[in-house]
């Protein structure tokens, strides 16, 4: 049962990224350096090289290992940002979560270490903008319905995207554009909803 | 083990971090380590953490290693890197905020006189705005 929910998050994951690395490049051309998806893409590439050993592991072990393969495999920021994301996530996860608290306290360990890598916070039009709002949610979740649980996430990462469109950058490459910065989607908070819903996905379809 | 303090260039461009090393030695001359890496995992315009482990483990001795680095990415994947060293070397390995030509020349010039590793990042910091 875990190890093909962990088979399965990383398919969902990995397909995530690579459908939309060419959107992702995209949105990154207009802000930043426009390598955005083609790192994402080689990083989750390289998860899904050794897709069977990880899905063979408990999920936080599972969790570390993508997140090294990430660190060691992007090339650009978000190798160390997504890295420590999921590194941290999978240190502070039991081996056998068993409530939505046990995932929301990982997951508050993988936003904090984000946080601290890139030295950001909310409001400075990052991928933030999408992870902080639903740890919010999750915390803040009783975790009696989790199939509306689940559609609430999505939506909260959905408008946490869109909350990037107006912001001015202040962190990062984009940061250099000021108010050009303004009228785009940040392209990390993109790959951050997309890695929201692949997550929710595969939750749903196991309840 | 060298008693200088090492010098390692990243930018994203293998180009730039070589160009910058050839212009350190040809500045400073050999007595100062310097080890540069540039360009992603696919060899694409980039940084790539193993990279960055191995050019700090070429020049690491007991003074340290001053990093110079270029834009964002090059940061946050040294930052990564320093931390996956071995505990007593993580305090040895500091990223100066200078910018990347002047400061590894400006910083290897401090190297070659025997500077600690304090004076080196000071004097490559000395270009920050």
């Amino acid at each position: 049962m875990t190890q093909d929910l962990c088979a399965a998050l990383i398919d969902r994951a990995v397909a995530a990224i690579t459908e939309h690395a060419a959107e992702l490049t995209e949105l990154d051309q207009a802000i930043g350096d426009g390598d955005h998806g083609i790192n994402m893409a080689r990083g989750f590439g390289a998860i899904a090289e050794q897709g069977e050993a990880l899905a063979a592991l408990p999920l936080n072990q599972a969790l570390q290992k993508a997140g090294m393969a990430l660190v060691m495999k992007v090339g650009g920021a978000s190798g160390p940002l997504y890295g420590s994301l999921l590194m941290s996530m999978g240190k502070a996860l039991p081996e056998a979560p068993a409530s939505l608290a046990d995932v929301s306290a990982a997951v508050a360990e993988g936003v904090a270490a984000v946080q601290k890598r890139g030295r950001s916070a909310p409001g400075e039009k990052t991928m933030l903008e999408v992870l902080v709002p639903v740890l919010q949610a999750m915390q803040a979740d009783d975790g009696n319905d989790l199939p509306a649980t689940l559609t609430r996430l999505r939506a909260i990462a959905d408008e946490g995207l869109e909350s990037t469109r107006p912001m001015q950058a202040t962190k990062g490459r984009a940061s250099y554009l000021g108010e050009r910065s303004v009228g785009h989607l940040d392209p990390g908070a993109r790959s951050s909803a997309l890695l929201v819903h692949a997550a929710a996905d595969v939750l749903e379809e196991r309840l | 083990m060298s008693k200088k303090v090492g010098i390692v260039i990243v930018s994203h461009s293998p180009d730039v971090a070589k160009g910058t090393a050839d212009m350190v030695r040809q500045m400073v001359g050999e007595d100062v380590r310097v080890a540069a890496c540039g360009g992603d995992p696919a060899g694409g315009l980039g940084t790539d953490v193993a990279k960055i482990l191995a050019a700090i483990d070429e020049v690491y001795g007991d003074a340290g290693v001053a990093v110079l680095v270029d834009l964002g990415g090059a940061e946050t994947n040294t930052e990564m890197a320093i931390e996956m060293l071995d505990g007593d070397r993580q305090d040895k390995v500091v990223i100066c905020n200078a910018p990347i030509v002047e400061g590894a020349v400006m910083a290897a010039t401090e190297a070659s006189g025997g500077g600690t590793l304090d004076e080196v990042r000071a004097t490559a910091e000395e270009l920050s705005p």
